[in-house]
Formats: C-alpha cells, structure tokens, sequence
C-alpha cells in the first residue's frame, strides 16, 4: 500500500507514566480506558500496554480499516498471548478467514446442522431445570456457565461426549477462562494465583479427557450414527498404526473449539436476563411473543426461533451494551493508513465493541436499554454495521453468531415459558468482571425463579 | 432485481443456499456462487429471505436490472 506523506499521528491517550503504561488501567477499568482514549483523541488514538502501543480504532471509518484489513496487514495469531497457555501450544487462537471459511464448512456451524442444535439446547436446558424445585434461587454465572458446557459440547463435538462431562469440567474450563490476565502482556507464565490455577485446570481437563478415551479403546464400538467429533479423532492413526493425536492435542482442540462459544453465550444470557428484569415492560413484551409463539404447546424448533423480533431484539441490546468482548486485537505487520492516521508496523491495533457500540450519533439514548431500536424500520444493527459490532464485522465477524443467537433464543423459549424470574440483589448491583480478558459477570449476581402457575412438571425433563 | 454480494463478508454460511437453492450456491470455495444475478420476480420472496437471515449481511437486492 502507498502511504500518503501527510497523514495525521494519532495522538496518545493521557497517564500511563508506569512502566507497563496503561496495563493496570486495563486490568481495573479497561472500558473507561477506552472510553478516554476516544475523548480526548478521536476515533484513532493510543494507549501503551506493557511498552507496546495500541492504536485504538471507534467509530465507522475507522472499524471498517480494522474490520477489513488483510492479514498481512493486521494479524491476530500473535495479538493474544494470554490465550497459548489455555489452548496450549500449536493451538491458533485464530485461523486465517480462509480456514476459518473451510472450518465452518466442515463443521457443525453450517445452517442445515442448526436445526438439530436447536432441538439439542431445548433439550438441555429442559435437563437443568428439571433439578429445579417450584422455587428457588440461582447463581447467573454458576448456572449458566455448566449449561453453556452442555450445549456446546454436545452441539459441536457430539451428544456422546456431552454424555460423559458433569459439573467438574465446567469447574475446570472456569478456571482456564479466569486465567487470562493481561499480565500475560509482559509474561504469559507469570507466577500469580490465576495462572497457576490456569495451568492445573488444563492438566485435570486433559486428565478427564484421558479417561473417556480410555473408556471408549476398551470398551464396544459406537454405532455409526452415535459416532462424535472424539471417536473420529480416535481413529485418525500415524503411518506407523499409532494414534495420530494425544489426548492433550485432543483436550486443546476441544478447549479452543468451545472457548469462543463459552464465556460469550453465559455473559449474554445472564445480561439479557437482567436487564429483562430491570425493564418489566420489555420483559412483558418478551413473553406475550413467546406466548404467542409456542401457543398449543408447538415444538422449539429452528423457524420458531427465527420468527422471534421481541426476544432477538432483547438479546442484541444486552449484546449491544454489555459485549461480552470488549477489546479486539491485531499486530500491524506493514505501514498502514487508518481512516487518514498513520499505523506503523509492530503497532498493535485495537477495535473496541464496548466504545463503538454506544456511540450517541449511531445509537440514540446510547446507554439506555431500547431493544425497540432493532425493529424496523430503525434496525440499527443494520444500520450501523461498522459500529454495531458485539460480533466483530467484515472478514473476522464471529462465524458463531448464528449459532449463538439460536442458542440465546432457545434457553429463553425454554425458560420463560415456564418460569418467572426476579432479581435477588439490587438492580444495580449486576457487573461485569474486567479484571480478566475474559470478562465474566462478578459474582454474587442471583436470581430467583418461580414455576409458572400454567406450567406442568416435566418429571424425566425430555420436554415432551 | 439484481444481486449484490460483499464478499469480503461472506463467510460461507450457506443460509442463502437454504432459502433460494436456485439462486445461491455455497460450493468447494466456500464462498457464495450466485447461480442466477437477476432472478425472476416469481423468487423474490426465497431472495428477500436470503438476504434478511444471511449471518454477514453479505447480500443485497439492487432493484435494477
């Protein structure tokens, strides 16, 4: 690319005189870091994480560089190093978008598998309310988080895996996404708490994964249809006869393969629960849908779950206010120009959901929760698609975001058809934890249920 | 109508593919082949459709022909 000589330097966003810069910034209130950065230097400016400079991109103009950009311009294989020690190593946080095009291809994301997945979640999230008694409390993250376990794994590696994981896989997976601290900016393996617990979580997941392969080389074959994701990496074999691949390349795949479908879909959930139960009117809207929807006792299948406006709408304003990812990342390998700013190789370049997606110009009432401004003819996710962008956009956009709309839609269909939910804390007391790059909702966040007077007991919670 | 597609967008999803099969195809390149760029008005509907769920918003109905 040819650089015009008369592009503008970004300018640097103010403090960070410490020696890891804004690092500890990022690490307490990394949003009104961002949000500074936009304030005081525009849609392009920087800030210094651990010594290296991080061109923040908000705003169209400039998303729309970063959103576009070729990976021989902005790279993210090197942009996430807190990430190698989760998946470990030889695992790619990212792949390429022609990879990740052949992987979708390939895989249990493509559209005709989702109208199977959708039948799937319904069943599972039948399967953890069935525990539930006619009343009770919950823990949003607790609950969620195991539920999240359940549904991916069986929707991306097999319902016969999903069979052989409890509740400690979901204790262990916690742990590896509690172990993302930016720290690891300046030392992936630093020795703090959360790394080595980290690092623990890894070897008990390969352990438990150890032991279902060892289960399934002893004991009788699986027939054909019951095949999953596990016994057709089993059977892959070297030259030599051998296995092609240990149970600890297996266990990082499984990891990285859940990993982006995790902590987001649990964060989104237990967001637009709350934030249903802080605007009763929506709440209300929401359920004469579903009531509507599912009236006659119709199945939660995959057009249901499209036709939902109310409920989409719900779901796009918690994604659109609470991103469950709040800063993206890349390595610049060449000069760029970004939207007339100058980005100089070795750069790091970030894009911010949590900053574009309240900007007042593309979002009126930008930190209000208006889930209206998703019908038409507003439809401002539409509108604004380099701002509006909880998924990313362009060549790196989420390739999970069909399924993860889905799934949000059918947790839903499930729970509020049946139950009543209220919160069992201060309606403000509901945040999120940026103390990690995986940001998660700070414990205690609890709710309460209450079984619908309507609703009938579904005593082996098949939901038929 | 004609079709537009960004495929710098598209990510290969084939939802298109299962809303007008006779007008999208999601093959080996895994990337969207527009089949027919200027389809009959008797497929509007499957075409809106297609454009409506496509995950990227990728697609776009430019109404000359």
């Amino acid at each position: 690319m040819t650089i015009a000589t008369e592009l503008r330097e970004p300018r640097r966003v103010s403090r960070g005189e410490e020696e890891n810069g804004h690092l500890e910034e990022l690490r307490t209130d990394p949003i009104a870091l961002m949000q500074r950065v936009r304030e005081e230097c525009g849609d392009v400016g920087i800030f210094d994480l651990a010594g290296r400079d991080v061109v923040l991109c908000t705003g169209a103009g400039a998303n729309e560089f970063f959103f576009r950009a070729a990976e021989e311009v902005l790279d993210q294989a090197e942009a996430y190093p807190f990430m190698t020690p989760v998946f470990g190593e030889g695992v790619v946080f990212d792949a390429s978008p022609e990879r990740r095009r052949e992987m979708l291809h390939n895989q249990a994301l493509r559209d005709k598998f989702m109208r199977g997945h959708a039948a799937t979640i319904a069943g599972e999230v039948e399967r953890a309310v069935a525990a539930w008694d006619d009343e009770g409390e919950i823990d949003l993250l607790d609950w969620l988080a195991e539920l999240t376990i359940y549904t991916s794994s069986a929707c991306l590696i097999g319902p016969r895996f999903r069979e052989e994981l409890d509740k400690r896989f979901a204790d262990l997976y916690h742990d590896l996404e509690q172990g993302t601290d930016a720290i690891a900016y300046v030392d992936p393996y630093a020795p703090i708490e959360s790394f080595r617990r980290r690092d623990a979580a890894r070897v008990g997941l390969v352990a438990l994964v150890q032991a279902i392969m060892e289960r399934r080389a002893g004991g009788p074959a699986p027939a054909d249809d019951e095949r999953d994701l596990l016994d057709v990496l089993m059977s892959i074999t070297t030259e030599d006869g051998g296995p092609r691949f240990s149970a600890d390349e297996i266990t990082g795949m499984f990891i990285s393969m859940m990993f982006a479908g995790h902590h987001t879909t649990s964060g989104t959930a237990s967001w637009t629960l709350v934030e249903l139960l802080r605007h009763p009117e929506e709440m209300a809207a929401v359920d004469a849908e579903l009531a509507e929807l599912y009236a006659g006792g119709a199945e939660v299948s995959y057009q249901a779950l499209r036709e939902m406006p109310r409920v989409e709408g719900a779901i796009k304003e918690a994604l659109r206010l609470h991103p469950p990812l709040i800063l993206l990342l890349r390595v610049a390998k060449e000069d760029a120009e970004c939207d007339g700013y100058r980005i100089r190789a070795g750069q790091m370049v970030g894009a911010s959901p949590a900053v574009s997606n309240r900007i007042p110009g593309d979002f009126p009432d930008a930190d209000a929760y208006v889930p209206e401004r998703y019908l038409a003819p507003r439809e401002e996710d539409r509108a604004n698609p380099w701002t509006w962008i909880p998924f990313g956009a362009g060549r790196h956009r989420c390739v999970g975001a069909n399924f993860a709309m889905m799934q949000l839609k059918a947790i839903f269909s499930v729970l509020l058809l049946d139950w009543e939910f209220e919160l069992a804390q201060p309606a403000d007391s509901y945040r999120n934890d940026h103390s990690k790059m995986v940001v998660q909702m700070q414990q205690p966040c609890a709710v309460r249920y209450r079984r619908r007077s309507g609703a009938a007991r579904r005593p082996d919670g098949s939901g038929s | 109508m004609r079709i537009a597609v960004d495929l710098d967008l598209c990510q290969g999803h084939g939802v298109c593919e299962s809303e007008a099969p006779d007008v999208f195809e999601v093959g080996k390149d895994r990337q969207v082949t527009v089949l027919d760029p200027t389809p009959g008005e008797g497929l509007r509907p499957q075409v809106e459709a297609a454009v409506r769920y496509c995950p990227t918003a990728a697609l776009r109905i430019t109404e000359e022909d």
